[in-house]
């Protein structure tokens, strides 16, 4: 009995937590998943390793109340995105955006990849063409003279 | 040819290296202002001390000045406060306030403990102001020239050091 009344009292103050957290009412349940998309994306910056829905800073809660206001005003999310980035810079996006600053962090792990890649097939193509058995053909006819008398050489020993 | 095609990932990876170890101990605190070299956004707000005082982004032009982001729940902004009153009792230079987040007579009782550096205080209760300037932690000081335009951004306490730094970005604005 004790138990259960337990029970009880914990899942009720689990729910009035949750309460506390979700206050934003919305005017469709489409605006209430792009605020909570947003919201996941948009770097906190004071707090630089969260984003303004898990972060409790004041400045994260200020901008949760200043996108719920946007988005309840009508604003797409290229607006929000642009009104973030024009006070706080690139820096609030969590995906930044790809312009010539970002081409580097964009492509640049590809690049190395492509790089390897072309090493990698350099290297062992000169690999195969140096491969052991097969005669040489870069002697001049000199050399092979002397080759052969070499050869000889050793031969009638 | 072949040597140089087995040392090239080698060198980029060095120049990877270098790039990202210069990187290391960088201050990521303060994020670059994406203000600078805008006019300061535009606001109406009252004055802290004077309620019926309103004040707008023009009353901040005509000479380099400093905006300086403050409150009294901002321990920093405590630690820096002498410092902002000896830059104006010494060097004459014009601060204005952003009373960021604040209660008026919190503000006030504070001014009249530790002394008033500031020309004039905006009142911004709300941190509209803060938000459009992109403040995101007191204090911040902006560096203005005489047109009211954004120069230069520091985030955390103006110590003798970062003042140093700022005298002289201010003396630069004053001669162009």
């Amino acid at each position: 009995m004790i138990r259960h009344a337990l029970l009880v009292i914990l899942l009720s103050v689990s729910a009035l937590a949750n309460a506390a957290i979700d206050t934003y009412e919305f005017k469709d349940d489409a605006t209430r998943e792009r605020f909570q998309s947003l919201a996941a994306e948009l770097r906190c910056p004071k707090c630089q390793n969260q984003n303004i829905a898990d972060s409790n800073s004041p400045i994260a809660e200020d901008l949760r109340n200043e996108l719920h206001r946007m988005l309840e005003e009508g604003a797409d999310d290229q607006q929000v995105i642009d009104f973030m980035v024009g006070r706080y810079g690139e820096f609030v996006l969590y995906r930044p955006r790809m312009t010539e600053q970002t081409y580097l962090l964009w492509y640049g792990p590809a690049g190395l990849l492509v790089i390897g890649v072309v090493v990698v097939l350099l290297v062992s193509g000169k690999r195969k063409k140096a491969e052991p058995g097969k005669p040489k053909a870069n002697l001049s006819d000199a050399e092979k003279q002397k080759l052969d008398q070499l050869l000889k050489q050793e031969q009638t020993k | 040819m072949r040597r140089l095609i087995v040392i090239f990932p080698l060198v980029l990876f060095v120049a990877l290296g270098l790039f990202l170890w210069n990187g290391i101990g960088k201050n990521t605190e303060s994020i670059p202002s994406p203000l600078i070299g805008k006019a300061v956004p535009e606001f109406s707000l009252s004055d802290l001390l004077d309620e019926q005082q309103i004040i707008t982004a023009a009353d901040l032009k005509g000479r380099p000045a400093l905006l300086n982001v403050w409150a009294t729940w901002c321990p920093t902004c405590k630690a820096e406060h002498a410092q902002l009153n000896r830059m104006v009792q010494n060097e004459g230079v014009t601060i204005y306030g952003v009373n960021y987040k604040d209660d008026r007579e919190k503000a006030k009782i504070w001014l009249d403990n530790y002394r008033n550096p500031y020309a004039v205080n905006i009142y911004d209760p709300e941190g509209k102001l803060g938000l459009n300037l992109g403040v995101y932690g007191a204090p911040e000081t902006f560096l203005l020239d005489a047109q009211g335009v954004i120069r230069y951004k520091h985030i955390g306490a103006i110590d003798e050091r970062v003042w140093n730094d700022l005298r002289e970005r201010m003396k630069l604005l004053e001669v162009n």
